[in-house]
């Protein structure tokens, strides 16, 4: 058990509760993903979408799940959705990350999309953990974590559920 | 052609269970090894009968058991995908093997010591290596990490049990389960450890109050939804039905075996979380309940007793509703009318502990009940037990499902 007020840092660095922090500094992206990271560094999202059934797909995969087509194109969409799960982690994953719990994380249904097959999994972030609900409306933050990265997490924002797609 | 009825399982053993870790100084090796000679011992049959190894999730390598304990000739050798999710699909694997003639003697095992590893940490553990690595260094093997991983990797969503709680709290929107169905689960499984001294680690007294009172996991599940981490080894040993007969112990047939699942169920509870709406809050185990009713050719009403696997609490519930004890999203109050006890239950559930109080050897502890069940010979025995039904999953696909018969 380390103690992160004494000298040696915390090996996540600066920590605050409710956030999980990103680990990952880089994308590794390869040909199929690097539209995605690209966008998100200008704060936009994008997802693939399979052009012959218009059936969306993230992570992008080699082939439609629906009809097996391979041929996508790059849609931007709002950047906007609906919790449709999530979890309040109480208990740290690892003694270093304490400072984080509790924070809530969910799978996120994208509006613009037709909802399972393009979830995407976020730390919802500016929120007070406990009042958080499925159906709650999300809007999408970025965080820049390097220049080749930026990380997606979801903050509430008003308006009615189901107000998308 | 179906491979109904058989072949049997005639042999039993195992180690004793231990705590994580407690099984150290044996190894994992030598412990399949003695799981084995005490289940071909209980079946009357010895190292020179065994030529096939039925296992699942890589349980150990064959190779490295027929050679330590010189079985004469392999003549079978496959494991199921992926994990946990195919333990009662092996015995499936086994009664394939044996009907098509490519095995006589099949040993089904799993070994397991949490040691220097814990089962549902090695996310958790990439994590740390990845924050604290060097340039050139590598979480995730090297510097072999893959596109998609970049998708998940920064959500904070990363073991098994943040998985489960995100499956429960849908369950519990769309149904309104409660944590209070999640108890009764929990205190049903130890009300029956707590009759097995002999088998069951904990067998401390719960009342709804501790349940309450326990720290708080990945919320809304808390410590005592979690399964037990332990270490031990148990093996069984599936013969043909003609063999069995003139066996040491009386035969318990497999009726019917099934694993697999829909393909978008696949990996998801672990990273991606694209199941459709209709299966996203259940167990995963819908076709493979259809399929192995069908080919044993009974309803859920002819089961006598289930072992459902219980690595989270809530996933008995979800099994109870897609193996057909009661309906979709009735889980929760059906375990709440004391359906699942054993003694006074409609089905009694995880009559050895389960995986919550018992010990958790990866789904094969399950099995064992199962057959002790079907031989009258458990301790907390289901009267007249005919049937018994054993489950492997949720979890990656395959999830998988046997059907026992005395
Ligand atoms: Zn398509």
């Amino acid at each position: 058990m380390t103690d992160s007020s004494t000298a040696t840092p915390n090996p996540f660095g600066e920590l605050r509760q409710g956030v999980f922090p990103s680990i990952l500094k880089d994308p590794h992206a390869d040909e199929t993903t690097q539209p995605f990271w690209d966008a998100a560094a200008d704060g936009r999202l994008v997802a693939t979408r399979c052009t012959n059934c218009g059936t969306f797909r993230i992570p992008p995969a080699p082939y439609c799940y629906a009809c097996q087509h391979t041929d996508t194109e790059w849609v931007e969409l709002p950047g906007t959705g609906t919790i449709y799960t999530f979890t309040i982690v109480r208990h740290p994953l690892a003694p270093d990350l304490a400072p984080t719990v509790p924070y809530a994380s969910g799978v996120i249904e994208l509006d613009g999309t037709q909802g399972a097959g393009a979830r995407m999994i976020c730390n919802i972030v500016d929120v007070d953990v406990e009042t958080v609900q499925i159906g709650d409306r999300v809007e999408i933050v970025w965080e820049r974590v390097s220049d080749t990265m930026s990380t997606p997490r979801v903050r509430p924002i008003g308006g009615p559920p189901g107000a998308g797609a | 052609m179906s491979i109904k009825d058989q072949a049997a399982v005639v042999g039993v053993g195992a180690t004793p269970y231990y705590k994580r870790g407690q099984s150290y100084p044996q190894s994992e090796l030598e412990m399949a090894c003695k799981a084995t000679l005490l289940a071909l011992e209980d079946a009357g049959l010895t190292i020179n009968d065994l030529d096939g190894f039925a296992i699942y999730s890589y349980s150990c390598d064959p190779a490295q058991v027929a050679s330590t304990l010189g079985v004469p000739e392999v003549r079978f050798a496959a494991s199921l995908t992926s994990g946990g999710g195919g333990c009662a699909g092996a015995l499936g694997l086994a009664a394939a093997a044996i009907h098509g003639g490519m095995a006589n003697v099949c040993v089904t095992l799993m070994t397991l010591q949490q040691h220097k590893r814990r089962l549902g940490g090695s996310a958790v553990d990439g994590v740390l290596a990845y924050a604290t690595m060097s340039e050139g260094g590598g979480a995730y093997g090297g510097s072999g990490i893959g596109p998609s991983v970049a998708f998940t990797a920064n959500n904070g969503l990363l073991s098994p049990g943040h998985s489960f709680s995100l499956l429960t709290k849908r369950h519990m929107h769309q149904y309104g389960t409660k944590r209070e169905h999640m108890a009764e689960v929990v205190m049903s499984s130890r009300e029956n450890a707590i009759r097995r001294p002999l088998t069951a680690l904990n067998r401390k007294p719960l009342t709804i109050d501790d349940y309450f009172n326990a720290r708080m996991i990945s919320d809304p599940l808390c410590l005592l939804d979690y399964t037990m981490e332990s270490d031990g080894a148990v093996a069984v040993i599936t013969v043909s039905a003609e063999r069995a007969r003139d066996l040491r112990q009386p035969p318990v047939y497999i009726m019917g075996s099934a694993h697999g699942g829909t393909g978008r169920w696949g990996p998801a509870i672990f990273r991606y979380f694209q199941a459709p709406d209709d299966e996203f809050a259940s167990s995963g185990h819908r076709p493979v309940a259809k399929r192995v009713y069908e080919m044993a050719g009974i309803t859920p009403g002819d089961v006598d007793v289930a072992l459902l696997y219980d690595h989270f609490s809530p996933m008995v519930i979800m099994q109870l509703e897609d193996y057909g004890f009661c309906g979709i999203g009735e889980g929760g109050p059906f375990v709440a009318d004391g359906n699942i006890r054993w003694g006074t239950g409609s089905i009694p559930v995880n009559t050895h502990g389960g995986n919550l109080s018992e010990a958790y050897i990866i789904g094969m502890t399950h099995v064992r009940e199962a057959v002790e069940q079907l031989r009258g010979v458990a301790v907390n025995q289901v009267e007249d037990a005919e049937i018994a039904l054993v489950t492997g999953g949720p979890a990656s696909l395959p999830v998988s499902a046997t059907l026992l018969r005395r």
